[in-house]
């Protein structure tokens, strides 16, 4: 390997799919490099969610190439729990939590995860004496500012927190790439800064991130590169201030919504 | 060839009790979104209709039996026939159609009461609590049936005019293949049910909201048309089908309290079989496991494979369940 | 609601003791509420297991099981059979009866796990009842069919044969020398109910426990925070089936008899109903559901129109019959409709069962409300 492809963390190459006739990704080259933040933007239907999913293996393309580090994610038939192990954390449109479970063990349990891979049996070890994992957790929560809630159920958390304590459950695992779908979808402004805040301190870890986003404001302020997807190409590809002059963009997408 | 005719023909009546049961289950599954473990104890209500309506008709006096003279000897007369003779007896032979005819307003209140008074508020809770709560309520529905008449079964005649059976094996040229006449007039009364349930689905302005509801609810509430009633009056017409169904084989079958029970699991299984949500799945499947019971107990097969028999229907189930997650005709 | 939590060591150990002495008194106090023989406290402590392992299914990771009967059943045979084959001494019968539900549960759970929510729930009821059916017809060899299996006094028992062990009068379970009948037997199921709940308490506070939770309560989260769950719900499903297996097995220690009505679907409706009346999730609620179902079920349907208008005596004539009339068919054999009217009662108004009734109560009289997975 060359020395500048030993830092892509995600290589997509010349992937095709169709559904029902209908084409949904053509020709798609991207590639991730290792500590920026990657946004993908473009209308809806533009095939952002399935490009996503195609990306960690759970869509097989008609044609083409993931690979993923040293894996080889083309094959569609990945396991949501094997593309975690491999060190791919995701965040979900609507925060994804435990609802019915404190803040501490929602955080704890992919604490547990990244420790133990996809199974362990050990119904009779105690949870009290896991004292690394919950000190690694709380330490995490209070860099949140969410400590003093850690024994509270995560169900009665507003949007807002309940996405920042999903991003808490992705970085206690370290993940190797982050997936964003969409991070500040149906918040209100206020929250919406709050998260933009909170990814750009995550931002300065070094952490490798892929946005999915709709909303402009969040794209210029944290991506690192921005390609941009319509009806299932992408049009342009480049740095923020780059596409934001870009033609085909205006056409295609920024003139149909707010910046 | 005989045999298998013979075996289609013992299978549909079951297969025909599984298809009503099933097609009102599917129907508040797919509208309502409730998995009704009462439905079975509906049918069983329809049954006991008819039943309580037997009885009503035969309220009778102690009368003098003039045909015995040498001491006084009492029998019990019916006051039908005491008022009317023939006329009387002739009401009271047919019991059962009556009793149908009764069984529609009454299912259909029960109905009614059942989804105003309890289902509707579950419609939120996840399908664990539907089970549970109308688990309790089909034990206290049955409950209450035996209460009144008792843990026996009782027999319930069909019309004497029908009683007898049918030749059918010489419309297809076959020797000795007889059918009873109830059961020919319960496959037709039947289908004519299950069309009727599809025409009215089809072809009225209130059936096609109720299958868009079944499509798509939130879609249907947006425009702004009050899905609820709707949904109480599916609810009505499924304890209706259910209730009809029970009513009309109680001379196939003495009903008892715990019948319903016993085709509640079944007809789960074929709901299950034949696609959640799907109207034609389940009434296909109910045919179709009615028939392969039916199948299965030949002695023939039981010979190689014992037991098989019992388990059929359920091991076709699990089957399905597992290669076909979504039923034979389920949509994704 | 429901929260693992880390409790402290000393807490544990407490509960532990407290809920040993509660139950190894249970001949002391439960005379003091008419219960007080020894047939009714074997069922507290048979169907108090049973329940207790089936919360670890449905109360941890929320899958409805309409089969669990099966496995009770399944362990009721094995022990049977162990004692006409082997030896009257429990010890082999039950590691048996254990192991073969294991076994079942195995292969049940497997094939049921694929699939969730009610798909779940209609294939564990489809094999209880092919289990349960075949239990009554072709296995007769292996079940006696209607008739039940019993243990016969010319059974070949290989092991007490060999060690030169007499049968006189009818064979009776033993534990080495100690015949289980009465209240010795009550004490041996009292024994293994409290292991039984120090199990399941050590699996409330692993993170296994917690990880079942998870599964409850958001299985996407679960599987792209990196655990497979199905190895996780299979493990529930067979340590929720060997505590059914066990049961199953003192079922038939306590009277050596296996029949098939024990597999029917409507007996696994019943621990449903324990688990939920006690208070789905929490620790000591099934155990309490179970023991109050068999209470009152003992206690009303030994009750008839006699006992009412007795219990009524004090009133005047036409309110002690008029309460008689209300009451009676609701007890004696209207046993059922109580029961039934519980049930809808209970997951209309109180779905957290009775745990959750104490501590609206607890609640109401201003003490701290007990956080659920504690008690």
């Amino acid at each position: 390997m060359s020395e500048t492809s030993r830092n892509i963390v995600l290589s997509i190459r010349g992937v095709n799919k169709t559904f029902g006739g209908l084409k949904a990704l053509s020709n798609i080259d991207l590639e991730i490099e290792e500590g920026k933040t990657h946004a993908i933007i473009g209308p809806n239907g533009a095939g952002k969610s399935t490009l996503l999913n195609t990306c960690i293996g759970r869509i097989r393309p008609d044609s083409g190439s993931i690979r993923f580090l040293d894996h080889d994610l083309t094959g569609g038939n990945m396991k949501p729990h094997d593309i975690n192990q491999l060190g791919i954390s995701r965040v979900f449109q609507t925060p994804e939590i435990f609802p019915e479970l404190s803040l501490l063990n929602n955080v704890m349990i992919p604490a547990f995860a990244h420790k133990e891979g996809i199974f362990r049996f050990n119904p009779f070890s105690a949870l009290r004496n896991e004292k690394a994992i919950e000190e690694e957790t709380m330490s995490l929560l209070e860099d949140f500012g969410m400590a003093d809630q850690a024994h509270h159920h995560a169900g009665n958390l507003s949007r807002g927190n309940k996405r920042r304590l999903e991003l808490a459950m992705c970085l206690i695992q370290h993940p190797k790439l982050l997936l964003l779908d969409e991070p500040t979808a149906g918040m209100a402004r206020h929250d919406t800064n709050r998260t933009i805040e909170l990814l750009e301190k995550i931002k300065q870890s070094g952490m490798t991130k892929v946005i999915i986003e709709h909303d402009m404001h969040v794209v210029f302020s944290l991506a690192d590169r921005i390609s941009v997807l319509a009806q299932g190409a992408i049009i342009a590809e480049g740095e923020p201030n780059e596409i934001k002059g870009h033609p085909k963009v205006r056409e295609a997408y920024l003139g149909s919504a707010e910046i | 060839m005989e045999a298998i005719l013979l075996q289609i023909l013992n299978g549909l009546d079951k297969g025909t009790a599984y298809a009503l049961i099933a097609l009102g289950l599917t129907l508040v599954f797919g509208t309502l979104g409730v998995v009704n473990f009462a439905h079975g104890a509906l049918f069983m209500m329809g049954a006991f209709v008819a039943v309580g309506v037997q009885n009503l008709l035969t309220i009778s006096a102690r009368v003098r039996d003039t045909s015995i003279t040498f001491f006084d000897a009492y029998k019990e007369t019916p006051y039908l026939e005491l008022w009317w003779g023939d006329v009387g007896r002739t009401i009271i032979d047919y019991a059962v159609p009556i009793s149908v005819i009764v069984a529609i307003p009454v299912m259909l209140l029960v109905g009614l009461a059942m989804e105003r008074g309890l289902i509707r508020h579950f419609y939120k809770r996840d399908h664990a609590d539907q089970i549970l709560v109308t688990f309790g309520l089909a034990i206290v529905l049955q409950e209450i049936v035996k209460g009144f008449f008792g843990a026996n079964p009782i027999p319930v005649n069909a019309p004497q005019v029908v009683a007898t059976s049918v030749d059918i094996g010489s419309l297809f040229g076959l020797e000795g293949i007889t059918y009873p006449w109830w059961r020919l007039i319960y496959l037709g009364f039947s289908l004519a049910v299950i069309g009727g349930v599809f025409a009215f689905l089809h072809f009225t302005t209130f059936g096609m909201v109720v299958r868009a509801g079944m499509h798509d609810r939130e879609m249907v509430g947006l425009l702004g048309i009050n899905i609820q009633n709707r949904f109480t009056i599916v609810f009505g017409l499924a304890a209706v089908v259910a209730g009809l169904a029970g009513t009309m084989y109680t001379p196939i079958l003495s009903p008892d309290y715990h019948m319903g029970m016993e085709f509640l699991v079944l007809s789960f299984v074929v709901v299950v079989v034949g696609g959640m949500g799907s109207l034609p799945g389940a009434v296909a499947a109910g045919f179709l496991l009615g028939i392969l019971q039916s199948f299965f107990s030949m002695n023939e097969i039981k010979a190689y494979l014992p037991g098989i028999d019992q388990i059929i229907v359920y091991l076709v189930a699990v089957i399905i369940l597992l290669v076909r997650p979504k039923g034979l005709l389920g949509k994704d | 609601m429901q929260t693992i939590v880390a409790s402290s060591r000393a807490r544990d150990i407490l509960l532990l003791a407290l809920f040993s002495v509660v139950v190894l008194t249970a001949p002391l106090w439960a005379t003091t509420i008419g219960a007080g023989y020894p047939d009714l406290l074997q069922k507290f402590a048979v169907f108090g297991l049973f329940a207790i392992g089936y919360n670890l299914l449905f109360g941890l990771t929320g899958y409805l099981s309409f089969g669990h009967a099966a496995f009770l059943g399944v362990g009721s045979y094995a022990t049977v059979w162990s004692f006409k084959l082997l030896t009257m001494n429990v010890i082999p019968a039950v590691l048996l009866s254990v192991a073969i539900s294991a076994l079942f549960a195995l292969v049940i759970g497997f094939l049921s796990l694929r699939r969730t929510g009610i798909y779940f729930s209609i294939l564990t009821l489809a094999f209880a009842q092919m289990s349960y059916n075949l239990a009554y017809s072709v296995l007769t060899p292996i079940t006696n069919g209607e008739t039940g299996l019993r243990v016969l006094r010319n059974d070949p028992r290989v092991l007490d044969a060999a060690l030169g062990v007499q049968v006189e009068g009818s064979p009776l379970a033993d534990l080495f020398g100690i015949t289980l009948t009465g209240y010795s037997g009550f004490y041996f199921c009292a024994l293994l109910l409290i292991l039984g709940f120090r199990v399941s308490l050590r699996i409330f506070r692993s993170p296994f426990g917690m990880k079942l939770v998870a599964i409850k309560s958001n299985q996407t989260r679960m599987e792209y925070t990196g655990f497979n769950p199905q190895p996780y719900l299979l493990s529930a499903f067979v340590i929720s089936g060997m505590y059914a297996g066990l049961a199953g097995s003192l079922m038939a220690i306590v009277d050596p008899l296996a029949g098939a009505e024990r597999m029917q679907w409507t007996a696994s409706g019943e621990v449903v109903l324990m688990t939920i009346l006690g208070g789905v999730g929490t620790l000591i609620g099934p155990v309490i559901g179970a023991a109050t179902i068999k209470y009152f079920e003992n206690i009303f349907s030994s009750f008839n129109d006699q006992v009412l208008q007795q219990a009524f005596d004090f009133l005047p004539d036409w309110l002690a019959d008029f309460m008689v009339t209300i009451i009676s068919p609701f007890v004696g054999d209207g046993w059922h409709l109580t029961l039934g009217a519980l049930f809808m009662v209970i997951i209309i108004i109180l779905p957290g069962g009775m745990m959750e009734g104490f501590r609206r109560i607890a609640a109401l009289f201003g003490r701290k409300p007990v956080k659920e997975g504690q008690a």
